[in-house]
């Protein structure tokens, strides 16, 4: 068994939902990468806001509104601070993939015009392009196709490896004058390999461009220090990140964000509102009309207590390990497939989506159900890179901090009975 | 029988193996209907051609074409099989009897489809236990609702799953 100085046996008893049972099997839950489970801590936070100082943000006088107020940007600050951003670098979002559309329709809003000599820099002129990556999650393809229609922009994907490693020569090509935004994520939710987040951010800044990067697969399961990675904008997911669902947050650099043009517009947002126009106020609150997501924010800033508790470092060592022993295990399996298994430098988390050879992931998925292991079965949200390796779906198991070296083997050798089950090995 | 046996039954698993009614010979006519079913979730894929007879009453013939998992191929399968023994079925008889599957499919366990009336196709009654899988047993059924309303020139909206 993997020594760590992280026990997740420890961590397991402040997760109430491992306390049930599925089909008759103790719940071996893989699938953080799709959502966390929460811990105890996580959900007594939102409880005692609820209880005990609920009110609406940012307006009203009294007690209540007060301190409301300053749980919830005490938890902006708390989360900033957890992800390498300024408190003023973060702004609250529905969930990643708002945060990715954010930008993308403020840069959109700033290429019509809006936001004055400020958002000038965030113009897309016709023919300019928008280069993402042939492994990108949906949410961070999609509003960029849609922005390269709006503005007449060219979306230029690079390719990746048979391995699943970014293919670095050809992102050298494709960035450059033209390009003016670079679109990324830290980790697939498929391949799990962490891409090389400076090399590319240079070749991007050599170029003018600006870096958008999705954290949602790196945040929860690696140190990552966002400012120090020099990238331009981030999405991350609170759910992904043991956090509540219904929050996730942009970063951008504090002179980024402050030149932005908004987004979603409405109340809270504003300082001086006539019939005809409005002022708005700076970065973040700038980006976040509407009544807030007051307990979710809390609750992630429970979340991130909890992961600081138990130590960020050692929890991310612990399920690199997993990763590595359900790599091995998979691969002696016959009939197994694992995509993006890099080469020997290539760090990844503990997350392995897999095709079995003669049976479709639904009926993978299902028949690991039946043993109580929860896995996601389908594209990911990533068609374009499951059509890259010829595959319409595949089975994916991803760890969390509580996950055993022992439900890990419980797996591998549930996946070594799917074939035979249904009849395809020989 | 664990739930898992009672889902996927032999009888399942062999029509997902070895197809009844699978592929096309040709070009469609003019004269049949088709559909396309895609489940969105999963990649599962069936087209539905089918054959009227000349007075556009009753359903002469179905082929179908697809890939996906065990459940959405051998229920194409198995209703493809079941339309050929019984046809022609008089298009008003096809109706209920999708619309019996649908009902039993949405159950959630609490109801099961007749042997009598569905042959083979009352082991797929396992199904509705599993609500994440009935648009996987749905989709030829659903595809073949669309096929005849085009080949009876008839409704173009349908109800989805």
């Amino acid at each position: 068994m993997t020594r760590s100085v992280f026990n997740p046996v420890v961590a397991r008893a402040d997760f109430p939902i491992l306390d049930r049972t599925v089909n008759g099997r103790p719940l071996n839950y893989l699938d953080a990468a799709a959502t966390s489970q929460k811990p105890r801590a996580v959900l007594d936070a939102e409880r005692d806001y609820y209880e005990n100082a609920n009110a609406a943000v940012n307006r009203g006088a009294h007690t209540l509104a007060g301190e409301a107020t300053d749980l919830f940007e005490d938890a902006r600050a708390r989360v900033a601070r957890y992800l390498g951003a300024g408190e003023r670098e973060l702004v609250w979002t529905a969930n990643a993939t708002e945060a990715i559309n954010l930008v993308a329709y403020a840069i959109g809003n700033a290429t019509l015009g809006r936001g004055g000599a400020a958002a000038e820099r965030f113009r897309i002129a016709e023919g300019d392009e928008i280069v993402v990556t042939e492994a990108e999650h949906h949410a961070n393809l999609i509003p960029w196709q849609e922005l390269a229609v709006r503005t007449g922009a060219v979306l230029r994907p690079i390719r990746v490896h048979d391995d699943g490693r970014i293919d670095l020569d050809h992102a050298a090509e494709l960035i450059g004058a033209r390009t003016r935004v670079v679109a990324f994520a830290h980790v697939s939710n498929v391949l799990g390999i962490v891409n090389p987040v400076e090399h590319l951010t240079r070749l991007a800044h050599e170029a003018g461009a600006l870096v958008v990067l999705d954290a949602c697969q790196s945040a929860p399961n690696l140190p990552v220090d966002l400012g120090a990675l020099g990238v331009d904008f981030a999405a991350v997911s609170g759910h992904k990140m043991l956090a509540p669902t219904g929050i996730g947050a942009l970063y951008g650099r504090a002179e980024l964000l402050d030149a932005l043009p908004p987004f979603l517009t409405g109340g809270s947002m504003i300082t001086r509102v006539t019939l005809e126009s409005a002022e708005y106020l700076p970065a973040p609150q700038r980006f976040e009309p509407g009544t807030q997501r007051i307990a979710q924010a809390i609750g992630w800033a429970a979340a991130c207590d909890w992961m600081d508790e138990h130590g960020r470092a050692e929890i991310a060592d612990w399920e690199r390990g997993l990763g590595q022993r359900m790599l091995r295990g998979l691969g002696e399996i016959p009939g197994i497939r694992v995509l993006g298994l890099g080469d020997d430098a290539s760090e990844r988390i503990g997350l392995a989506a897999f095709d079995v050879e003669g049976v479709h992931a639904h009926d993978s998925g299902q028949f690991l159900d039946d043993r109580g292991i929860a896995v996601r079965v389908g594209h990911h949200c990533a068609q374009p890179l499951h059509r890259r390796f010829g595959l319409t779906a595949t089975t994916r198991a991803s760890v969390s901090p509580f996950t055993t070296a022992g439900e890990i083997d419980d797996l591998l050798e549930a996946v070594a009975g799917i074939r035979p089950f249904f009849g395809v090995s020989a | 029988m664990s739930g898992l046996e009672a889902l996927y039954q032999q009888l399942i698993l062999d029509h997902s193996k070895t197809p009844h009614g699978r592929g096309f010979a040709g070009e469609k006519a003019a004269s049949e209907g088709e559909s396309h079913q895609y489940n969105p979730v999963c990649g599962d894929e069936v087209t539905v051609r089918v054959t009227l007879d000349a007075d556009g009453t009753h359903l002469a013939g179905l082929r179908w074409e697809g890939h996906g998992c065990t459940i959405s191929q051998a229920s194409a399968s198995m209703f493809a099989a079941l339309i050929d023994e019984d046809a022609p079925v008089e298009l008003g008889d096809l109706q209920s009897r999708i619309d019996r599957f649908r009902e039993v499919l949405r159950s959630r366990g609490t109801l099961t489809l007749d042997e009598e009336e569905f042959g083979d196709i009352a082991a797929l009654s396992g199904v509705s236990k599993y609500s994440q899988r009935v648009k996987c047993a749905m989709l030829a059924w659903v595809a073949t609702e669309a096929a005849v309303a085009e080949a009876s020139g008839t409704a173009t909206a349908h109800e989805s799953h």
